[in-house]
């Protein structure tokens, strides 16, 4: 099988493409389409599953009535991550076959493995959706359980992919070609996947909370007050506003890593050209070639950032060669709006949550109601940056040290042709879930009571024995 | 059999499943596209909906065969994808385009945007089996060297061979679907429905016939190898398998006895599949037999150890999905609320999830910072993640609940 002469490998040899940073943006352009959608294919199941929980607990029919609504915004939304994700598999081959015939065979089981995941998905998202009505309370609730446990083993699948490829492992490359592969300690011995999974996670769960709870602050301010929008607002932005402080300390912990195991990477997110110890972080600011220029600068900031120890010696861009850094100034400048982002995504939680746990009520101000507003939309930027950071971090590698992002690429021609007409099909496609979204957002809220009508009655019981407590 | 032919043997069980399930979804939309006036629109509505609940579970069969083929056959799958970059891409923008259509095909209210969001569907669900099956036929015709883009970028698979397994793509789709939706119409008690598609699958039923005969010599005749080996034991045994497989699937329609249909016609198309593997081997491009293009040991047994894993879990789910929909309970008619108002339960003995989740919170930050890696940090990360879940259960179920007396609401104050 590995039998080859070193002649086959030939065929694969890196080829003069003209058009590698299309093929790159393509790339890229697709994961930022796609990965949005992704959490909402994490965390939405799981916040519809809570409103039916609740439901299934207190009989009031307004839970009901919000999971309903929101599952079939959550079929939506799964379709087309399904067709954006289809794409990401095609262009791995369209785009990158010496990549894939290379080291296909290192990390291609994480893939399969995630088929299933999305196998799984898929059927029982089907059966969720389709089954209200149709099947017994008990059987449409646990019905939801497999997608939201196939969310989590499905990113878990791909991002072993993807911290292989920050930090691999498992195989021996010998003359462009691999041997002594061991897929599952690349996929799953790898200490960059943990990091790279939880983070990942989290993140999807902030940005589908604030992103939902973003459209019912906007109807608050409106004075779109009632209980439906109180209950579409709350449960989103609880979740988020307590993800959020948490991720920080999962940033943190990735953070750690990146410093041990791709130093270049954490110098490029701080611009860092010296090797230094009790090295600073700048503020803002600009890389010019050996250090930043008009950032504010924070002593000793980075050492004790990335080693928990404000003397730690960190390692500078030139301890590799030119021509193995990454872009600093992209690098930097994502990474700075992620963690910007993340801040204050974290202080907008602070505030929900003191007043909630102070007052036992939601904050007065108009301000909170903008700011959660606001929160939707920047989370996915910080979500995209944080993507941004980690992969252009790791350039010009596609495999971190083993194989060039350029010795990756296609020979065939015509890529920008594929950008534009992909850039075309995007934009179709992003009008159409805007469009699709505010339609079955503009359908009537009909409050039903679910299967025979007896609900409202307990709802009724549980408000007043509610207030009693009180 | 050998271990490397093993992910084979599993790829073909997708390509067989996505030529059936997923060649049926396309064929379905084809109807579409066909359907005019008042009655098209009921033809149109019932082929949504009888697509609605399986097409992704259907769709993901392609994803299969694509990451079983680069995980075990890296070389072949990276040759086919730099080399057929045109068909495959412009199958991957119909995929967009059709999944697309379908998440905001529910959302339609006037004529007009009915008319629009259909016409990308059927369009799509037309270009995207064409595309695919151009690909088939390239490599079925030895146009796909082993290397990056080291085929002609366009004669690859524009040519007759190509052209022949396109057109039998979207034929044979269309023939299972007439075939499908007629059982579907006739178990859901839509008559007018199931009469009009037992007449188109009888129809497509010939018109697919002659066209699997002459894709068949167009085949044999432009492609070197695979197209001799078509007409040559074993895959002639498959081929004419196909053949009666389809004849037979005239004759059930024409009883109108759907069912058989649908398996009949299952089987006649998985059979195509089957007679073009068996006239392949061993070759899975020209000059890479299997075992060339195969990947190592380890990960060959760890694929289908994972496969075989992973099938544990989803035959049974998808055998549980397929039943609920063939046995209608999807149907509109099915919709009843015959099941029981859930029981509140008593809210005594209830776990005080805010004391786990300040408890959970309190081990976990410290464990976090302090550690780099080890089972501490793993500890951290667990009482972290387990602080997140309890405390968004305990607050926002406190949050929704009290909203009927909360102040800012718009009721006023009781409490």
């Amino acid at each position: 099988m590995m039998s080859l002469p070193l002649l086959a490998a030939a065929p694969f040899a890196p080829v003069d493409q003209d058009y590698l940073y299309e093929a790159r943006q393509m790339q890229a352009l697709s994961f930022a389409v796609h990965i949005p959608i992704v959490c909402f294919g994490i965390a939405f199941p799981a916040f519809v599953l809570f409103l039916e929980g609740l439901w299934l607990r207190s009989g009031d029919p307004i839970y009901r009535t919000v999971a309903k609504r929101w599952s079939k915004v959550m079929l939506a939304l799964f379709a087309v991550g399904v067709v954006t994700g289809t794409i990401l598999s095609f262009e791995l081959g369209l785009l990158w076959p010496n990549f894939m015939a290379t080291f296909g065979e290192v990390f291609g089981l994480g893939f399969t493995l995630e088929a299933f995941s999305f196998f799984t998905e898929a059927i029982f998202i089907a059966i969720y959706v389709y089954g209200w009505d149709r099947l017994s309370p008990r059987a449409h609730f646990l019905s939801g359980v497999p997608v939201v446990v196939a969310g989590f083993t499905g990113s878990l699948t791909v991002i072993s992919v993807n911290a292989w490829m920050n930090n691999p492992s498992g195989f021996t490359l010998e003359g462009g070609r691999v041997s002594d592969v061991r897929p599952l300690a690349a996929l799953f011995g790898n200490d960059f996947l943990w990091h790279e999974v939880i983070h990942m996670y989290v993140a999807a769960f902030i940005v589908a909370g604030f992103l939902t709870a973003a459209v019912y602050a906007f109807a608050w301010l409106r004075g779109r007050r009632g209980r439906y929008e109180r209950v579409a607002l709350v449960v989103p932005l609880t979740v988020a506003a307590l993800a959020a402080p948490v991720q920080i300390v999962v940033g943190d912990w990735a953070a750690r890593s990146v410093a041990r195991d791709q130093p270049t990477k954490l110098a490029a997110l701080e611009g860092l050209y010296e090797t230094e110890s009790g090295a600073p972080v700048h503020l803002g600011g600009w890389y010019d070639g050996d250090e930043v220029r008009y950032g504010l600068p924070l002593p000793r900031l980075l050492s004790l950032l990335a080693f928990h120890d404000p003397s730690a010696r960190v390692e500078g861009l030139h301890e590799v060669p030119a021509d193995e850094r990454p872009p600093v100034n992209v690098v930097r400048f994502a990474f700075q709006t992620m963690v910007g982002i993340g801040f204050l995504l974290a202080g907008i939680s602070a505030v929900y949550l003191f007043v909630w746990l102070r007052r036992r009520r939601l904050p007065r101000s108009r301000w909170f109601y903008r700011g959660v507003v606001a929160a939707g939309p920047l989370s996915v930027v910080a979500l995209i940056s944080g993507w941004v950071t980690t992969e252009v971090g790791r350039q010009p590698w596609v495999v971190h040290g083993q194989m060039r992002t350029e010795e990756a690429v296609t020979g065939a021609s015509g890529i920008p042709i594929g950008y534009v007409s992909l850039v075309l099909v995007y934009a179709g496609l992003l009008a159409a879930v805007v469009w699709i979204l505010r339609r079955l957002a503009q359908a009537p809220v009909e409050v039903e009571s679910g299967p025979r009508g007896v609900a409202p009655l307990l709802a009724g019981a549980a408000r007043r024995e509610g207030e009693a407590e009180r | 059999m050998t271990l490397d032919e093993a992910p084979l043997l599993l790829m073909l069980v997708g390509l067989a499943a996505y030529a059936v399930l997923g060649g049926a979804d396309f064929g379905a939309a084809f109807w579409q596209l066909a359907a005019h006036g008042e009655r098209g629109v009921a033809l149109r509505e019932h082929a949504y909906r009888a697509m609605g609940p399986v097409w992704e579970a259907n769709h993901v069969w392609l994803v299969f065969v694509l990451v079983v083929c680069w995980t075990a056959y890296p070389q072949a799958f990276a040759s086919i994808f730099s080399t057929l970059t045109i068909p495959l891409f412009v199958a991957a923008l119909g995929i967009i385009l059709r999944g697309t259509a379908y998440a905001v095909h529910a959302g339609t209210a006037r004529e007009i945007e009915r008319r629009a969001v259909d016409a990308v569907f059927s369009i799509s669900s037309i270009l995207t089996p064409f595309a695919l099956g151009t690909a088939v036929g390239a490599i079925a015709s030895g146009r796909v060297p082993v290397g990056n883009a080291r085929g002609d970028l366009v004669t690859s698979w524009l040519n007759p061979s190509s052209i022949a397994v396109g057109i039998l793509a979207v034929a044979t789709g269309a023939y299972v679907a007439a075939a499908y939706l007629a059982g579907d119409a006739a178990r859901a008690g839509l008559d007018d429905e199931a009469a009009a598609f037992r007449t188109r699958a009888l129809g497509a039923g010939v018109v697919t016939g002659a066209i699997a005969f002459t894709a068949l010599a167009v085949v044999a005749a432009d492609g070197d190898r695979v197209g001799e080996r078509l007409l040559e034991w074993p895959a002639l045994a498959a081929v004419m398998a196909s053949a009666v497989a389809g004849l037979a699937t005239l004759e059930f329609v024409r009883r109108s006895r759907f069912e058989a249909a649908r398996y009949g016609a299952s089987a006649a198309v998985a059979a195509v599949v089957i007679g073009w593997a068996l006239a392949q081997q061993p070759e899975l491009l020209p000059g890479l037999t299997v075992e060339q293009a195969a990947a190592g040991r380890s990960t060959l047994v760890a694929t289908v150890v994972g496969v075989v894993l992973g099938a544990v879990v989803v035959v049974p789910s998808l055998a549980v999905l397929f039943r609920l929909v063939l046995r209608g309970r999807f149907d509109p008619k099915a919709a009843a609320g015959e099941h029981p108002a859930p029981q509140r339960r008593s809210r005594r003995g209830r776990v005080p999830l805010a004391r786990f989740a300040a408890g959970a919170a309190a081990l976990g930050l410290p464990l976090m910072l302090i550690f780099d890696r080890g089972p501490f940090l793993a500890i951290g990360v667990l009482a972290l993640l387990t602080f997140v879940a309890l405390a968004s259960v305990a607050l926002a179920a406190a949050a929704a609940a009290n909203g009927r007396s909360d102040e800012d609401g718009p009721e006023s104050p009781s409490g």
